[in-house]
């Protein structure tokens, strides 16, 4: 920038060069590449074959894809709404003046830093219908604890309990930033006219919160269309494939089954579901304004 | 975390109920947050004996190393450990590298196609990696990086989010310093080196966390490029633990191996929380 004709050109290229290249092979060129492959089908053997709307059509007369769409739908539908109040609730809680308020934000945030894999492993252990801490405590209580991970009715919902656990810290996080930007003014003069606690969160706390809110709802639901980790680690997608989720079936059908186009076509639909929902909310959030 | 702002509470001796109901259930909560992580470190402290015993034991009644000694018997535990922290050191090194000069490229030069180019690379972040893993996986297989340290570690280098954050941070700061030493003519990149790097500590310190922790639980992508004990990451070992006695899982064992990955994930984030929480929450990306 501070050099001229090719020295500046060299400089730039010093800069952005490593950058732009490994942009290229590692993230760019696989994009394009995978949407190429979506029309295609490639079994890494035979040179790829352009096959147009087919892996899409398939797609749709696939049963076990219906399968894996319906149970990331059902893990979402489970999931965000918990981690959304447990997470607003634990903000508003730890944003209030309680004593060991610091080491409180430390501990729910735990769990966020912690590898899915460990997570998993620990709450497989925990969820141990014969022998593990949950079921004896339920038991104390006096209630007789499910199979969880072994049965498939309750294998979905101990996934969603272990995620919702992971990930309350992380909307905390982001819904504390968001309430320690709103100024305290704003609680006072309301206060002065007159406002209770419900009053002054309803109108107060909660429109000001919007965009926090707006973007910690965001990122859960991106994230929680890719589940993977914690089912694959957790039950493999069992029992009985009560728990198949759609990365799962996109990583099996490339790596196990290898259809490399079949499994682009579903990585795009994924892609698709995603935008689209992203989209919706941010003209949600737009319109709310 | 920063501290908080001063709350103002309503007045009178409703205040010091709520404010103690309040207390107890964030402390109940907290409980549920800590609960499981000490019953990870109970179990690996449990001999193979009474792992299984009834009622189970919150606290080990002899705690033993048998667990820690018998992973490392039958694992290459110290070598995965190795591999762990060289790749996520590694990886995060270079995306420092990659990224702060890419960053200020994009913040400080004037180039043909400069604002669209930028467009490209904030685009990729929408895309998930089940889009780009078929493709980056025979792109890596091609390069003959399949279980080598070279196909964990370079395709973690380059990412759209470390180049948005350091422009942003570049962005923000005045362009008068830069001109001042390029008056005492500096090039480009002393300029760089001597002057932006020293006053991005904060950007830098965020990236470099960020970078150390996705490294370190990284899991999908470990799992399709590397088979080879010997090149396996802890979260990639963890998972092949647990598959190592066929029949009945080793529950001892494999909290041991969960001990061991999380352990330093944990003193990390206590060293360095502000930046964690900043990387974690500015990313979207989870562990």
């Amino acid at each position: 920038m501070y050099e001229h004709g090719w020295r500046r050109s060299l400089t730039l290229a010093l800069f952005l060069g490593p950058s732009l290249v490994g942009m290229a092979i590692f993230v760019m060129g696989p994009i394009l590449a995978s949407l190429g492959l979506a029309f295609a089908r490639w079994d890494l053997l035979s040179p790829p074959e352009w096959v147009g709307l087919a892996n899409f059509r398939q797609l749709l007369a696939d049963p076990e894809f219906w399968r894996a769409l319906r149970h990331t739908l059902g893990f979402l539908l489970g999931y965000i709404p918990l981690v959304m109040s447990a997470g607003l609730l634990v903000a508003l809680a730890l944003n209030a003046r309680i004593p060991g308020q610091g080491l409180f934000r430390a501990v729910y945030f735990l769990p966020v830093v912690t590898a899915w894999v460990a997570v998993a492993l620990v709450w497989k252990w925990l969820l141990n219908p014969g022998y593990g801490l949950v079921n004896h405590l339920l038991g104390l209580l006096g209630v007789q604890g499910p199979a969880w991970l072994f049965d498939p009715g309750w294998a979905m919902p101990a996934v969603i309990l272990t995620s919702v656990w992971k990930d309350t810290g992380f909307v905390m996080a982001i819904l504390l930033a968001g309430l320690q930007n709103i100024p305290r003014e704003h609680y006072e003069a309301a206060r002065i006219d007159g406002a209770g606690s419900w009053a002054l969160f309803r109108h107060i706390t909660l429109p000001l919160l919007a965009p926090a809110l707006y973007f910690a709802l965001t990122i859960s639901l991106i994230n929680s269309f890719q589940v993977f980790d914690q089912v694959y680690v957790m039950t493999g997608g069992g029992p009985a494939g009560a728990t198949t989720v759609l990365v799962e079936r996109i990583v099996k059908n490339a790596f196990s089954y290898s259809q490399m186009g079949y499994a682009a076509a579903m990585s795009w639909f994924l892609f698709g579901l995603i935008f689209l929902t992203s989209w919706l909310l941010t003209r949600l959030e737009r319109r709310a304004r | 975390m920063t501290l908080p702002r001063p709350r103002a509470l309503p007045s009178g001796r409703r205040v010091a109920w709520s404010r103690w109901g309040l207390s107890l259930l964030v402390l109940l909560g907290a409980l549920v947050m800590l609960l499981p992580f000490l019953w990870m470190l109970s179990t690996s402290l449990k001999p193979s004996s009474t792992v299984l015993s009834l009622p189970p034991e919150l606290l080990p009644r002899e705690p033993t190393l048998e667990a820690y000694r018998e992973v490392a018997a039958s694992f290459p535990i110290v070598r995965v450990l190795f591999n762990t922290l060289l790749v996520a050191v590694a990886t995060t090194l270079g995306q420092l590298i990659v990224s702060s000069m890419s960053g200020y490229a994009f913040a400080r030069f004037r180039f043909a196609g400069r604002d669209l180019l930028f467009a490209a690379y904030l685009a990729t972040l929408m895309v998930p990696f089940a889009v780009t893993v078929t493709p980056l996986f025979i792109v890596v297989k091609g390069l003959g990086w399949t279980n080598s340290y070279w196909g964990l570690v370079v395709p973690a280098l380059f990412g759209a989010f470390g180049t948005f954050l350091m422009r942003q941070f570049f962005l923000a700061l005045p362009i008068e310093l830069e001109e001042a030493a390029v008056l005492d003519g500096a090039s480009t990149l002393t300029t760089f080196m001597r002057v932006m790097l020293p006053l991005s500590g904060p950007a830098l310190a965020t990236l470099g966390v960020f970078s150390f922790m996705a490294s370190w639980n990284s899991f999908l992508w470990p799992l399709l490029i590397v088979n080879d004990p010997q090149l396996m990451t802890l979260p990639l070992a963890l998972a092949t633990l647990q598959g190592l006695y066929p029949g009945q899982t080793q529950w001892n064992l494999v909290m041991a191996g969960t001990v061991i990955t999380v352990v330093p994930m944990v003193v990390v984030f206590l060293l360095a929380q502000r930046w964690v929480v900043e990387g974690v929450t500015a990313s979207g990306l989870k562990g």
